[in-house]
């Protein structure tokens, strides 16, 4: 079967996956928070009576149609691309992954797209109360779909209440709950969607202060940032906390993710975070150079992030690769002759089945069973192919981070001088107020990429390498597809940031 | 309780909810019927923004539908989702691309600085309206035409043409279900609208339009019926398992199951009295017996498919490649626990008619178009 794999077949795929998810979570962040603070101006309006917040709510919905729009497009794509482009995967794992998605479909979207309809044109033809209610629940159906799909997504990163049936050849869900409730699917979950509230609070502040910066609707745009700024500084607070929740979790479950995240080809004791380093391009896993050609480091926060004690152990790429033996650690080489082991049992029981020869085909399944933990690993070539590329996920990581403890400040100083009630004469502020609109974006999209190029091979953690989930196509074929969705979803980024912004110009109906 | 039912009887329930939702689907591609309709039975730019306001109050709800019909399907016979969209990518590749240009194009549409030209965007609708649904129509078509897959040991998929999937459509059994469903969709389209707007020129013109696509309609319709009767068709031997071609098999699931041959009957006959309700007894109403009816047959189509040892999704260049909801289905486990998941769908179904029935009391006019709100149209 490893023959018969073509890689550049399987990089077009890989690539089409990401630049669909990319164009999906430029959308879905800005639904998930935008779609609260609606609820939150909206509730203030029916509590307050007062035709401005209504005006201010109408303002924001009309931008989040806009862009609940093209995320619904690109969303689509995203469910049925498992099938089209790992049709492999689909088939040994969708008695749980698909699951999940049903469910979505069921709880999620049916609220958010009725809901919705609600909201949007309901204005005049439901009561305050039933209108407000549709608003919350656009919002709950937003972030419950959100709970689904990253229930799903968890479940890749650390596999869970499933075991291989080796007559059909796939993996068979035995607990549910172990799935919905995995500590992974719950931190991802919190840490999507909270940072996702950061970026719609960044959004609504930036273009307030863009408002109060050309001196238009400002009674409105001071009223966004006092909401926006209270809601964005809670939800930062809680990112870094769920994000520190994640790198606990990643050290137990992807220890090669998080190695690759800090640069980190050696394990120690004490290890320390990278504050600031540039990685050496050159560096190979199991070579001397050096790993930085820059770096500033501080001792053992990594360690204490990690396993919450300064002084414990971190493994390094390299103890993971090629095991550690001191350390307990079984290295991928030995997990790949045992994995190949298990796909030659698989074959062989297979074989022994179809002949009708019981006896064979018992002492074949036992000696599966003996490497079957092994399985994905057999599907590997050599022990470095289990590394991710560690620039992109050193990287990711870093940006992230960095632009994570940032947020918070800017939330910090917009409350203060909204207080003060002198927001409008710091321009420099106001300025940063729009700069941060497209760093928020940046930090979410680096995020995916540090979780989704850090599992790199696995499609499914340590059982399922991409390359084997992929569908029988040509090259060609997912080539073709690849640039027809890469010119259409930009022809529809183009119109949708057209749109938004000629909508921003316009500003709020008037009185 | 669910998890004591045996592994047939799940198969069986999952088999009759994912047609459930896929006759749904069928019943609200009257969004889909409606949106190729903007050009012809709108007569002026007013016109078309009225009629697209009315669609575009309900296109979530269909494209939702698809993309639960698609989950269900995953859950449900994951094995169908892996052969079918892995397999037929050229012509599921084809459907989802007229679905993504669907969802933009209302918001997009009417809104300044939209970059194409609401022009386009209406011509999306169209696409989508068109072109969609003839897919759609050749892609069910194949359960009963077969396709041409095989499926090694290890259940992974190798599609034997370069055409991967779009080869269905030069077959015109299959074109004859894709062509009429595209009539339907536009009789269904022209009720909903008669139903939803208040506009007495578009009303008599959406009533022609149900007519004329109704007599469009049937031929497409008549040659897919009487060929699905004589066609030979396939079969699984119940006590080998072993798939085999039959000659009139489908004419044997339909009169041996009296619940098919009734499904089918009532459901014409409803979608017919919608027809004539609407057309000759000017009333609105045609809508909900057009789509009942459609739903009802869109079951029996579904259940002759898969029900009574049938391969639902047949090869047809190697026979024991077929999918039977037997060896396409989850495990009993998954199966269970989607089932306790379905017993929402009663509630969410509600919700979403009484959402409907709120939101639909009054009927969509020109002034409402002008009156708060204008701005955020599509």
């Amino acid at each position: 079967m490893v023959e018969q794999i073509d890689l550049s077949q399987v990089n077009w795929a890989r690539g089409q996956f990401a630049l669909t998810a990319i164009y999906h979570w430029l959308f879905v962040p800005l639904t998930l928070g935008l779609s609260f603070l609606l609820a939150f101006f909206e509730t203030i309006y029916v509590k307050t009576g007062n035709e401005e917040w209504k005006r201010l709510t109408k303002f924001w919905m009309t931008l989040f149609a806009i862009n609940f729009a093209i995320g619904v497009a690109t969303g689509l794509i995203l469910e049925f691309q498992f099938g089209t482009n790992w049709s492999k995967y689909s088939w040994m794992v969708g008695d749980i992954f698909g699951a999940p998605l049903a469910i979505e479909g069921i709880f999620a979207f049916f609220l958010e797209a009725s809901f919705f309809a609600i909201m949007f044109f309901g204005w005049e033809k439901v009561s305050k109360g039933l209108h407000l209610f549709s608003t919350w629940m656009v919002a709950v159906g937003s972030n419950l779909s959100a709970v689904w799909i990253l229930v799903a997504n968890g479940w890749m990163q650390f596999p869970t209440g499933m075991a291989f049936n080796p007559d059909n050849a796939r993996f068979e869900m035995q607990n549910f709950a172990d799935i919905v409730f995995s500590p992974v699917a719950v931190g991802k979950f919190t840490h999507a969607t909270s940072s996702s509230f950061l970026l719609a609070a960044l959004f609504v502040i930036g273009v307030s202060s863009w408002f109060l910066l050309k001196g238009r609707h400002e009674l409105m745009a001071k009223r966004s940032i006092a909401v926006a700024s209270i809601f964005g500084l809670l939800s930062s607070v809680y990112v870094v906390f769920t994000g520190d929740e994640a790198a606990y979790n990643i050290a137990d479950k992807q220890p090669m993710k998080l190695a690759a995240m800090e640069g980190l080809y050696r394990g120690q004791e004490s290890a320390p975070l990278v504050g600031f380093g540039i990685p050496n391009p050159y560096k190979e896993v199991g070579d001397s150079a050096d790993p930085f050609i820059a770096e500033f480091k501080i001792p053992g926060l990594l360690s204490l992030l990690a396993n919450r004690e300064a002084g414990s152990f971190v493994p390094g790429m390299y103890d993971l690769a090629f095991g550690n033996p001191e350390r307990g650690i079984r290295g991928v080489q030995e997990r790949i002759a045992s994995g190949e082991r298990a796909i030659d049992y698989l074959g062989s029981y297979k074989k022994a089945v179809s002949e009708g020869n019981e006896e064979a085909a018992g002492s074949y399944l036992s000696s599966f069973n003996q490497h079957r933990e092994d399985l994905g690993y057999g599907y590997l070539d050599k022990p470095t192919d289990a590394v991710p590329p560690v620039a992109t996920t050193f990287w990711s990581f870093h940006i992230m981070v960095v632009l994570g403890m940032l947020f918070p400040i800017i939330f910090i100083l917009f409350m203060v001088f909204l207080k003060k009630g002198t927001v409008s004469s710091h321009r420099w502020l106001l300025n940063l107020g729009i700069i941060s609109i497209p760093l928020s974006y940046i930090a979410s999209q680096a995020g995916w990429v540090t979780a989704e190029v850090g599992r790199q091979p696995w499609a499914i953690q340590g059982l399922l390498p991409v390359q084997v989930a992929t569908s029988n196509l040509t090259t060609a074929a997912v080539q073709t597809t690849f640039f027809v969705f890469l010119v259409l979803f930009t022809l529809l980024l183009v119109a949708e940031v057209g749109i938004m912004l000629k909508q921003i110009k316009l500003g709020p109906e008037e009185k | 309780m669910i998890g004591q039912l045996d592994l047939s009887t799940l198969q069986h329930i999952w088999w009759i909810i994912v047609s459930l939702v896929g006759s749904i689907f069928l019943f609200l591609t009257f969004v889909q019927g409606g949106q190729t309709l903007i050009f012809s039975v709108a007569k002026n730019e007013e016109e078309k923004t009225l009629l697209i306001n009315s669609l575009g109050r309900k296109w979530e709800l269909t494209f939702t539908t698809l993309v639960l019909f698609g989950g269900g399907l995953f859950a449900a016979f994951p094995k169908f989702y892996a052969t079918s969209f892995g397999g037929a990518y050229w012509v599921w590749m084809l459907i989802l691309l007229t679905f993504i240009i669907q969802a933009v194009s209302y918001e997009y549409r009417s809104k300044p600085g939209n970059f194409l030209g609401a022009r386009v965007y209406e011509i999306f609708l169209f696409i989508n309206g068109s072109i969609g649904i003839l897919l759609i129509g050749t892609a069910v078509a194949t359960f009963f035409s077969g396709s041409n897959f095989i499926l090694n040991e290890m259940n992974q998929v190798t599609w034997q043409t370069p055409l991967r999937g779009l080869e269905a459509a030069g077959s015109f059994f299959n074109l004859s279900l894709g062509l009429f469903l595209v009539f339907l969709a536009r009789v269904l389209g022209g009720m909903y609208l008669l139903n939803n707007i208040e506009h007495e020129e578009l009303e008599s013109r959406c009533r022609r339009s149900i007519w004329i696509n109704f007599l469009w309609s049937l031929p497409f319709l008549l040659f897919f019926l009487i060929s699905l009767m004589i066609r030979e068709g396939f079969a699984v031997d119940p006590a080998s398992g072993e798939v085999v071609r039959q000659q009139f098999k489908y004419f044997y699931n339909l009169i041996g199951f009296p619940v098919n041959l009734a499904l089918c009957l009532l459901g014409l006959g409803m979608v017919i009295y919608g027809v004539v309700a609407n057309v000759y007894k000017d009333q609105k109403n045609g809508i909900w017996f057009g789509g009942l009816g459609t739903i009802l047959v869109g079951l029996a189509v579904f259940f002759l498919a898969g029900f009574n040892n049938t391969p639902f999704y047949p090869s047809s260049v190697d026979l024991g490649s077929s999918l039977t909801i037997a060896n396409a289905s989850s495990s009993h486990f998954t199966l269970t626990v989607m089932s306790y998941v379905a017993l929402a769908v009663p509630a969410v179904m509600a919700y979403i008619a009484f959402l409907w029935y709120r939101m639909d009391r009054k009927k969509l006019n020109l002034a409402e178009l002008e009156g708060e709100g204008a701005k955020s149209l599509y």
